[in-house]
């Protein structure tokens, strides 16, 4: 998985018939520093995350592995929301420090 | 599967139901000499790892296979076990090079 800052929704009203019912998020790529990274995706979001949440998103048929998307033609899903990480024991990102 | 050190875990409470109790860490991925690519992921893991340990790792659909209990869970990358030792065109790794711990 990578971890990306939930950065916007697509609103898609004529689309493939599957894909109905699906938020879709637009999610910019973090590093492990939490430094953005010049590459984005468009998700299905199955946690209910919204925008500014940091998430991580599982890609290609893993995917498919919900309830929501089982079948349906989609490679990305956000399947978390990050509460905080660490990298060799130092705080990188603390999502209720404010 | 590939090389790779875990560098630190991450901690998410929302999660895809199915996926409670996994733990979540940060690994970088190791090239065929034990050297980073700097390519970093977050990895789903059933084992006891910490910072500095040396893993092998599986991509794609079949991560989810490596969980213990739900493994219809959407998980791409998944820890599947410790390396003890590596031996690459006839030489042994020097695994210890560039430990985060």
């Amino acid at each position: 998985m990578l971890i990306g800052e939930v950065v916007g929704s697509v609103v898609s009203t004529q689309k493939d018939e599957q894909l109905a019912s699906f938020k879709l998020l637009v999610v910019q790529v973090r590093n492990h520093a939490n430094e953005p990274r010049d590459q984005y995706v468009v998700a299905v979001d199955a946690v209910g995350a919204g925008p500014g949440d940091l998430v991580l998103y599982a890609t290609g048929s893993s995917a498919r592995q919900t309830i929501q998307t089982k079948d349906k033609p989609c490679d990305a899903v956000v399947m978390a929301i990050v509460d905080s990480w660490d990298v060799g024991g130092a705080n990188v990102y603390e999502k209720w420090s404010e | 599967m590939y090389l790779g050190r875990v560098t630190g875990r991450l901690v998410a409470t929302v999660q895809y139901e199915g996926l409670e109790g996994v733990k979540l860490q940060l690994l970088e991925t190791l090239d065929e000499d034990g050297e980073p690519t700097g390519d970093q992921l977050v990895a789903a893991c059933a084992l006891d790892v910490g910072p500095g340990d040396l893993v092998h790792y599986i991509d794609g659909r079949e991560a989810a296979l490596a969980l213990p209990d739900e493994t219809f869970v959407p998980v791409d990358v998944a820890i599947t076990g410790f390396v003890e030792q590596a031996h690459v065109k006839g030489t042994l790794l020097d695994l210890d090079a560039g430990g985060a711990s």
